[in-house]
Formats: structure tokens, C-alpha cells, sequence
């Protein structure tokens, strides 16, 4: 029982220090308010110009979803090249060091990277209600569960490239390949009918493909699969991605 | 035996950093880790503190295996690195804070914990700054409360005065000494500084391309090798001769000089003179660790030859 105890204030200490440090780098709360910004009205207004109505919504508001699902991934994956600083600095060999167990390091940091991606999440449903998407309490909160499972994922992702990695550099060479293949076979800009078939199935082997469905079904209501479906879907691959996580930390 | 390890070793590809390392440590004991860059000192630390897993070998911190007991082991010990771990961005107390609750400090009892520590590195008044408004020693001492403060029986201390300046080198010192008396607490610690290992350690070992080279007190060590060392210039010199004598154990000439190394010089040194014939230039100092590594190693130890690492480091934030 008291085992317990320490592991959870471990995860508590390593997660603390994660949200403070967060809101005192000003750089990370800058672009966390203004990436959204940019994507939603200058990429969704300026291509919504040129594109029809779709599914009866205008174009910004249709890739909303995507746009949300869009942000908290970058964010989220980003957010594991910290850890490559850490490391570096030698900041994280206190923590290494401590009668805690490797899983609940993860857990504290992965929890960290979900609040930072989380932040961004929340600052865009709020934009949400000024752009006319239609936000219900219920929407709002479902849209927000789904976002989080979606980012405890992706930073899960994040860790274990950089726990598996040693410099920068590497870090953002490899996450180009996974973060944007991963948005753009994703239908996160376009609906995924419309594709050609082998690009069709690029997108049905995404996860994101499921949690860009969930988000695009809770919000407008335009989904290919259940939103049970997806969220299930969206469950299991972020288990999977904790596990790794969890096992590469314990390498490190 | 609270630290005890048995052929240990850890190998980094080719290079092996520790080789075949047998030490005993006993509670309450100051001891020192001396040697150069790349000796070992830093990787053999690593393997007690169980962040490092030995390639060979076993050792024991606090009677658990460094390997199986891990978590034990690690509740036993305090560490300072070599390279600064305090969090810039979090305050002094916030750093500390953290710690606490990592290393399962009760409730009850950790406020009070930090008051204490706090008030033994002399840190109260800026406890409550970022870090990065400290200074290099400020920051070493905020590691050296944080190491300390759940009271663990071993207390790990990886170069602790690196790249300080002597005066507030000679204050962590103290702080060292005190806190191992006052909490009963037994300290190991490396450093490539000749006067930390003499002022600080009962016991030294030196260490060298990873293996021990020699081990014991201070006081034994210089005894047994280096005694006092004379310094003589003179134009015509008879080595022969001065080597002859009894208390003379070494001679070395170098740059037109001569070192002899002799067992008690101040009561030698009028029979020494009456032998040597006329000279120019005499010198006699006691004779120091450097003398006692030169010995086994043939090389020096050069002081101030730091990895660097620190200052690079506390810069880059
Ligand atoms: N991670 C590593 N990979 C490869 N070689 C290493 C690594 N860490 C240390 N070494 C090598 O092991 C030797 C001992 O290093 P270290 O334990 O840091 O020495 P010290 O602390 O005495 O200066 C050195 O030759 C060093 O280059
Ligand atoms: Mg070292």
C-alpha cells in the first residue's frame, strides 16, 4: 500500500514539475495559442475560399476537427524531444535515480505532455464557439475526452522516439516522418471517401484516421465508422504505445 | 561493510572503464575516488548508484545487490553527480519539494526537511529564486541539500567542488565533513583535486585506467611513498653518492634540478647538505598525493584539467 503511495506521488512529482515548467517557458505557451490561430484562419479560411460547401458545412468549419486533432498531435509528439534535452543536461538522472519505478517516470511525463498538448486542446474548443462550429456542453465534453485519449497516445509516440534517440536533431528528422504521414493520410483536411483507393488504405492503417472520424463524428456528426468504434480503436493503440513507452524508459 | 564490490567491471565497447575492482567501504567512513580524467571514477559511481548496469562482477551498497536489489539500493543512497541535475526553471524549494515526494520523504515531515537542509548550505534567502539566478557554488550547494535531505546511510558525491572557486570549494568541504558526523552518514566521493582527497578522506583510493592502484590513508600513502621531497639546483652534482644514503629513497632529475624524496627531511636535511657539497638553491616541502600518484602512475595528475562539462552545462540554460 505504501509502495503504491510513493509510485503515485512519483508520477505526481514528475508530472509537477512538467506543468510548471510549462507555464514558465513563455515559448511554449506562445505557439501553443498561436499554431491553432494560424491553421484554423489562415489555412481553413483561406483554402475554405476556394473550396464548396461540404457535407453542408463550410470549409473551416469542416476541417475544424482536424484542425483540433492536427494541433494536439504536434503538440503531443513534439513534446518527447524534451526528454533528449533532459537527458542531455542530465536534469533527468535525479529522477533515474529515484526509488520510483520507470513506469510511473513515464506516466508522470507522459501526463505532462498530455496537459501541455491539452492546453492547446482546450484554447481551440473555446475558439470553436466563435467560429460557428456547433459546441453543445455534451459535444464539448465528449470532443475533449476524445482529444486527450488522442494525446495520451501520440506523446506516448513521442517518448519512445526520444527515449530511444540522443540528439535533437535525430529527433526532429524522425518525427517529420511519422508526424506527417500521419496527418495527411489522416482525413484530416479532406474527407477520406473521396480518395483514391490505395490512398483509401493508407488511411484505414492510421490510428489518427480513427480519431480524426471520432472527432469529425462527435462535433458534426459526420462519421465513417461508430465513434465507439474509433475511440476503441484509439484505446488500444495508445495502450500499446504506453507499453513502449514504458519498456523504453526502462532501457534508459 | 557498507559498499563492497568484487571484481567489478563495465566495459564501453572496447574501452573498459572499470576493471576488475575489488573495495571495501565501512560506515561512517569520508572515502575518496582519486584520479584523472577518464580513470573510471564517474562509472563506477553509476554502477552503486544502479543507473549502470557492471558488465562483470558484483557489488553491495548498504548489504543489497547493486543489480537484484536495486530498489533498495536506492532507497539507501543520496547523490550529487558530476554534472548539475537541479532544475532551472523550479525554485530552490520547488527543486527540493520534488525531491521529497521521489524519494518517499513522509508528509509530515518534509517541510521541516527542507527548512533544515536549507539553513545547513546557507540557502534560506534565496530559496524561493529560479534557480538559474544562482551561481555555480549556489547551485552545488541546493544539490548537496537536495543529496542529503530524506537522510540516506551512503552518501554518493560525484566531483563535488568542480569548476568552483577554492574559497567556496573549502566551504562544501566543510558542509561534507560536518553533515557525515552530524547524520552518521558515510560519504564517497571522487575528485581529480589532490587537497579535496587529503583535507576530506580518511581513506583514499587511487584510481587509474580503472583499476585501484593504491589504497589507504592519506597520511600512509604519502609516508610510504613520497615522504618529504628536497629540491636542489647546484652546478656540480654527485648523484651517486646521495643516492646512498639511508634515508633517501628516490632521486629524480629533471630540468637541472634534482627531487630526492627522503623519509623525515627536517632531521636530515643538515646531514643531507654536509653530503651533497656546495649548492645553489634548496627547497624542502612535505610531500603531497600528486607525489604519491606520480609514484604509481608515472604521470601527474593535472589540477584544473576539468571535464569541462559543468560550466558548459550551467551556461547553457
Ligand atoms: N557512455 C560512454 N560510452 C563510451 N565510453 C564511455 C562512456 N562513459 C565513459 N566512457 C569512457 O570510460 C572511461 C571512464 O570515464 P569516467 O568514468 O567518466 O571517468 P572519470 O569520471 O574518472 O573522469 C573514459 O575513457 C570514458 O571515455
Ligand atoms: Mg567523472
Amino acid at each position: 500500500m505504501s509502495e503504491l503511495i510513493s509510485e503515485i506521488e512519483g508520477i505526481y512529482a514528475v508530472w509537477l514539475r512538467e506543468a510548471k515548467i510549462y507555464v514558465r517557458e513563455k515559448e511554449r505557451l506562445i505557439s501553443s495559442v498561436i499554431s491553432p490561430l494560424l491553421w484554423i484562419f489562415a489555412f481553413g479560411a483561406g483554402v475554405g475560399s476556394t473550396v464548396n460547401v461540404i457535407s453542408g458545412y463550410s470549409y473551416q468549419v469542416f476541417i475544424y476537427p482536424g484542425i483540433a486533432v492536427m494541433a494536439v498531435l504536434f503538440t503531443s509528439l513534439f513534446y518527447g524531444v524534451y526528454i533528449i534535452w533532459d537527458r542531455k543536461l542530465d536534469f533527468l538522472k535525479e529522477v533515474l535515480v529515484a526509488p520510483v519505478s520507470r513506469a510511473s517516470v513515464f506516466a508522470g511525463k507522459m501526463l505532462g505532455g498530455a496537459t501541455d498538448a491539452m492546453m492547446q486542446g482546450i484554447f481551440l474548443l473555446i475558439i470553436g464557439l466563435f467560429i460557428k462550429v456547433p459546441l453543445t456542453p455534451l459535444v464539448l465534453i465528449q470532443a475533449f475526452l476524445m482529444l486527450l485519449l488522442i494525446s495520451i497516445a501520440m506523446v506516448s509516440i513521442g517518448l519512445v522516439i526520444g527515449a530511444n534517440l540522443n540528439s535533437p536533431e535525430g529527433f526532429g528528422l524522425v518525427i517529420n516522418f511519422v508526424m506527417w504521414p500521419m496527418f495527411f493520410f489522416s482525413g484530416a483536411l479532406f474527407p477520406v471517401g473521396n480518395l483514391p483507393s490505395w490512398l483509401e488504405k493508407a488511411t484505414y492503417v492510421n490510428p489518427l484516421t480513427y480519431g480524426v472520424d471520432a472527432m469529425r463524428g462527435i462535433i458534426l456528426g459526420i462519421n465513417h465508422f461508430p465513434i465507439y468504434y474509433d475511440a476503441a480503436i484509439m484505446f488500444l493503440f495508445a495502450l500499446l504505445a504506453m507499453g513502449v513507452g514504458i519498456l523504453s524508459f526502462r532501457r534508459m | 561493510m557498507v559498499i563492497k564490490t568484487e571484481g567489478l567491471t563495465k566495459k564501453y565497447g572496447k574501452i573498459t572503464a572499470v576493471e576488475g575492482l575489488n573495495l571495501e567501504v565501512e560506515e561512517g567512513e569520508i572515502f575518496g575516488l582519486l584520479g584523472p580524467n577518464g580513470a573510471g571514477k564517474t562509472t563506477l559511481i553509476s554502477m552503486l548508484c544502479t543507473i549502470l548496469k557492471p558488465t562483470s562482477g558484483r557489488a553491495w551498497v548498504n548489504g543489497f545487490d547493486i543489480v537484484r536489489e536495486s530498489g533498495k539500493v536506492r532507497k539507501s543512497i543520496g547523490i550529487v553527480f558530476q554534472a548539475p541535475s537541479v532544475d532551472d526553471l523550479l525554485t530552490g524549494r520547488e527543486n527540493l519539494a520534488m525531491h521529497n515526494l521521489l524519494f518517499g520523504v513522509p508528509r509530515g515531515i518534509r517541510k521541516q526537511r527542507i527548512d533544515e537542509v536549507l539553513s545547513i548550505v546557507n540557502l534560506e534567502k534565496r530559496a524561493d529564486d529560479l534557480v538559474n539566478t544562482y551561481s555555480g557554488g549556489m547551485r552545488r550547494r541546493l544539490e548537496l541539500a537536495r543529496g542529503i535531505m530524506h537522510h540516506p546511510k551512503i552518501l554518493f558525491l560525484d566531483e563535488p567542488t568542480l569548476g568552483l572557486d577554492p574559497q567556496t570549494r573549502e566551504h562544501i568541504w566543510e558542509y561534507i565533513v560536518n553533515l557525515a558526523e552530524k547524520e552518521c552518514m558515510t560519504v564517497m566521493l571522487t575528485t581529480h583535486y589532490m587537497e579535496e582527497a587529503e583535507q576530506l578522506c580518511d581513506r583514499v583510493a587511487i584510481i587509474d585506467y580503472g583499476k585501484i592502484v593504491a589504497l589507504d590513508y592519506p597520511q600512509t600513502l604519502k609516508n610510504k611513498v613520497a615522504g618529504d621531497v628536497v629540491k636542489i639546483k647546484q652546478k656540480a652534482r654527485d648523484i651517486e653518492t646521495i643516492k646512498k644514503l639511508d634515508y633517501v629513497k628516490s632521486v629524480q632529475e629533471k630540468d637541472g634540478l634534482l627531487y630526492l624524496s627522503i623519509k623525515n627531511a627536517s632531521s636530515h636535511l643538515q646531514d643531507l647538505l654536509a653530503h651533497t657539497g656546495p649548492i645553489d638553491f634548496v627547497e624542502v616541502r612535505s610531500g603531497t598525493l600528486n607525489d604519491v600518484f606520480l609514484h604509481y602512475t608515472g604521470r601527474e595528475i593535472r589540477e584544473g584539467e576539468g571535464e569541462g562539462g559543468f560550466w558548459e552545462r550551467v551556461m547553457k540554460r
